[in-house]
C-alpha cells in the first residue's frame, strides 16, 4: 500500500492532537487545583500564592471534612448496591429479550442519560417532596400517617443518583452477559440444576467482572456527582463535591476548596485502581 | 418395550412445523443418529429430549415412563453440547464433578467417580486446569466427561465434533464409538456430517423438513436409499432412468435388470458410483462414453455419457488400464446395487 507508513514518529503525529487537548483541558487543571490546595487563604487578604499546608491540616483536623467524605462514601456505597441489586436481574432479562424488544428496553434503560441532569433531578424532587407524589400516593393508601422524609436526607441523594446511575451497570453486566456460552444453562440444567442453583453457581461467577466493573464506575460517579446531591441534598447535606463547590464560590476559600477536590480525586483513584488490582488478580480466568 | 420411545413427536414455532409425525424406538445401548441438512428437525427433537424445548405433539417415553412429564433438570440425562458449554470459572475436576454435587453425592465418592471419568476420556492429570487453556479436542472430552459421568440414561450428542478440524475429529469419532461401546449408555447424536453418522452409529434417521425420510443401519440406508433425497445426501449417487416392463423388470438402452417392485413406466434407479462395472463396449449393458477422468490416487473418478443420462464411476486403481477420454464402453450393474427410489427421482 502506498499509504504504509515508514516514519516511525507518525504515531505520535497523529495523537499529538488529542494529547494536547487532554493535557491543556485535564491534566493541567488538575496540577493547578493540587498546586492551589498549598496556597494561603485570608478572609480580607484573599488567595496568597505562598506553599502552606494549613488546608490539608484543617481537613485532617476538622471532624466536619471527615463527616462530608464518610457520608459521600457512604452514598456512592449504597448507591452502587443498590444499582447491582437492580441492574443486575435487568440485565439478565434484557439479555433473554427478543431482539425487537431488546432494542425499545435499551432505549428505556439509557433514557435518564438522555435527559439533563439538572432537569431529571428537579423532577425527582417533584416526586420526593414532602407534598410529591410519593408521599402523597403512601398517604392515599394509608401505608404513612405523615410525609415521609426523602428531600434533603441521604434517602433522597440514593434515590435519585440510583436512578441515574443503574444504565451504567446494566450495560457493564450487560456486555459480560453476551459473552455467556448460550447453552451454558441448559447444561448446568441437564446436570441437575435448578434455577437458583444455576444463577448462583453458573451465571454469577462468570458476570461478576461485569458486575465489578460496573461498581467502579456506579462509585466514581457517584462520589463525584454534583447535581442531585446539591439539588436533594440541599445545603443541609453536603458531599464532596458540593462541599468543594461552596468552598470556591460562597466562602470564595478556593485553596481550602481545592484541597477538597484533590482529596476526592486521589481517594477515588486510589479505590479504582485497588479495587481493580484486586478484581484482576482474583478473576484471572474469566477475564480472558 | 424399547429404551426411548418416541411416538408421533411433533413441533412447530408458529406457522413453521420444525418436526412432524416422528416414530422412533430405540434399544438399550444403541447408538442412533439423527442426521439432515440444516433445519430439518433434528436439533429440535434432541431438545425435546433434553426437555429444553416443550413438544407440542407425541410423546416420549423412557423405560415405559413419560419423560415429558419430567423436569428438564430431573431427567438425568447426559448432554454434549455442540459449543460443549463448559463451566469456564470451574477447574476440569470442578466441571465434571458438578453434576454429582447436584446429585448430593458425597466427597469421597464424588471425587473417585471424577477420577475415573477423566481416566476415562483420557483427561489424566488435567484435573486442575481450567477450560480456556485447553484444546477444543481436550474440552470435548471434559464435556463428554462431564455428562457420563453421572451414569446417564441417555447420552445426547449435539454435533459434538463439529467444532474440531477434520484430523482430529476422525481420532475422536473413534475413541467415541469405543467409549459408547464401554459404557453401554443409550446414545442419540445430531449431526449433519454424513460421514460422522456412519461411521459412529448402529442406525440412522435421515431427516428433512422436520419428517423422517428413512431409518435404518449405516449400510442398509446407504446401499438401499428409499428416496432420491437419501440416495443424494448420503454420499454420491447416480440417477439413471429407465422403464419398467410391467414383469419385474426395468429396461435401460436394451440391457435388462430384475427388480421386483417395478412398475410399468418410467422408473428412477439409484446406483453407487463404486457400483456401477466398467467393461469393453458389446459386454452385456448399455452404452457410454467416458467424458472425463480424474485420478484420485486409490482410485479413478469417471464422468460418463451414457443412454441412462449422465454418471458418475469410481474405479479402483487395480492396475489395470482405464478407457480413456472419448472411449465408448458398456455399462451394468448388478440387481442388488440398484435402489427403486419411491419418488421417482422428484426432488
Amino acid at each position: 500500500m502506498s499509504l504504509a507508513v515508514t516514519d516511525r514518529s507518525a504515531p505520535y503525529w497523529l495523537t499529538a492532537p488529542g494529547l494536547l487537548v487532554f493535557l491543556g483541558l485535564v491534566i493541567v487543571p488538575l496540577g493547578m487545583t493540587a498546586l492551589l490546595s498549598f496556597y494561603d487563604w485570608g478572609q480580607y487578604k484573599g488567595i496568597v500564592p505562598a506553599f502552606t499546608l494549613k488546608n490539608w491540616a484543617e481537613i485532617a483536623t476538622d471532624s466536619y471534612f471527615f463527616e462530608v467524605f464518610l457520608r459521600t462514601f457512604r452514598i456512592a456505597i449504597l448507591v452502587t448496591l443498590a444499582t447491582i441489586l437492580i441492574g443486575v436481574p435487568e440485565a439478565y432479562i434484557l439479555n433473554r429479550m427478543s431482539p425487537g424488544w431488546r432494542s425499545v428496553c435499551m432505549l428505556v434503560v439509557i433514557g435518564p442519560l438522555l435527559v439533563s441532569v439538572v432537569a431529571r433531578t428537579l423532577g425527582w424532587a417533584l416526586l420526593l417532596g414532602s407534598t410529591g407524589l410519593v408521599n402523597q400516593g403512601l398517604m392515599a393508601l394509608g401505608l404513612i400517617g405523615t410525609p415521609l422524609e426523602f428531600m434533603f436526607t441521604e434517602t433522597g441523594v440514593v434515590i435519585a443518583l440510583t436512578h441515574v446511575l443503574v444504565p451504567f451497570m446494566i450495560l457493564s453486566v450487560w456486555a459480560s452477559l453476551q459473552r455467556l456460552d448460550p447453552q451454558i444453562e441448559n447444561a448446568a440444567m441437564s446436570l441437575g440444576a435448578g434455577w437458583l442453583t444455576i444463577w448462583r453457581r453458573v451465571i454469577l461467577p462468570q458476570i461478576v467482572p461485569g458486575v465489578l466493573s460496573g461498581s467502579i464506575i456506579v462509585f466514581a460517579l457517584a462520589a463525584s456527582a454534583f447535581a442531585s446531591p446539591a439539588i436533594i441534598g440541599g445545603r443541609r447535606l453536603k458531599v464532596a463535591a458540593t462541599l468543594a463547590y461552596d468552598e470556591f464560590l460562597n466562602t470564595l476559600n478556593w485553596p481550602l476548596g481545592a484541597a477538597v477536590a484533590t482529596l476526592l480525586l486521589v481517594a477515588l483513584v486510589a479505590i479504582i485502581v485497588g479495587s481493580n488490582r484486586l478484581i484482576e488478580r482474583r478473576y484471572a480466568q474469566v477475564f480472558e | 418395550m424399547s429404551h426411548l420411545v418416541l411416538e408421533a413427536l411433533g413441533k412447530s414455532y408458529g406457522a413453521v412445523v420444525a418436526v412432524e409425525g416422528l416414530d422412533l424406538a430405540v434399544e438399550r445401548g444403541e447408538f442412533v443418529s439423527l442426521l439432515g441438512p440444516s433445519g430439518c428437525g433434528k436439533t429440535t427433537t434432541l431438545q425435546m429430549i433434553a426437555g429444553f424445548v416443550p413438544l407440542d405433539r407425541g410423546r416420549i417415553l423412557l423405560d415405559g415412563g413419560d419423560l415429558a412429564a419430567v423436569a428438564p433438570n430431573r431427567r438425568g440425562l447426559g448432554i454434549v453440547f455442540q459449543s460443549y458449554a463448559l463451566f469456564p470459572h470451574m477447574t476440569v475436576a470442578e466441571n465434571i464433578a458438578f453434576g454429582l454435587e447436584m446429585r448430593g453425592v458425597g466427597r469421597a465418592e464424588r471425587e473417585k467417580r471424577t477420577l475415573e471419568a477423566m481416566a476415562l476420556v483420557g483427561l489424566k492429570g488435567f484435573a486442575e486446569r481450567y477450560p480456556r487453556r485447553m484444546s477444543g479436542g481436550q474440552q470435548q472430552r471434559v464435556a463428554l466427561a462431564r455428562a457420563l459421568v453421572i451414569k446417564p440414561a441417555l447420552l445426547l450428542l449435539d454435533e459434538p465434533l463439529s467444532n474440531l478440524d477434520a484430523k482430529l475429529r476422525e481420532e475422536m469419532q473413534g475413541e467415541l464409538r469405543q467409549i459408547q461401546r464401554s459404557v453401554g449408555t443409550t446414545t442419540i447424536l445430531v449431526t449433519h456430517d454424513q460421514h460422522e453418522a456412519m461411521a459412529l452409529s448402529d442406525r440412522i434417521v435421515l431427516m428433512n423438513q422436520g419428517r423422517v425420510e428413512q431409518i435404518g443401519a449405516p449400510d442398509a440406508v446407504y446401499g438401499r436409499p428409499s428416496s432420491a433425497f437419501v440416495a443424494n445426501f448420503l454420499g454420491k449417487t447416480n440417477m439413471l432412468k429407465g422403464s419398467g416392463d410391467g414383469a419385474g423388470r426395468v429396461l435401460i438402452d436394451g440391457f435388462a435388470i430384475a427388480l421386483p417392485g417395478a412398475g410399468p413406466g418410467p422408473v428412477a434407479l439409484a446406483v453407487r458410483p463404486e457400483r456401477l462395472v466398467l467393461a469393453a463396449p458389446g459386454a452385456p449393458g448399455f452404452g457410454g462414453r467416458i467424458a472425463g477422468r480424474v485420478f484420485q490416487g486409490s482410485y479413478w473418478l469417471l464422468t460418463i455419457e451414457s443412454a441412462a443420462g449422465p454418471l458418475t464411476v469410481m474405479r479402483g486403481n487395480d492396475g489395470t488400464a482405464v478407457p480413456a477420454e472419448g472411449e465408448a464402453v458398456s455399462l451394468s450393474f448388478a440387481p442388488g446395487d440398484a435402489a427403486l427410489l419411491a419418488d421417482g427421482g422428484a426432488s
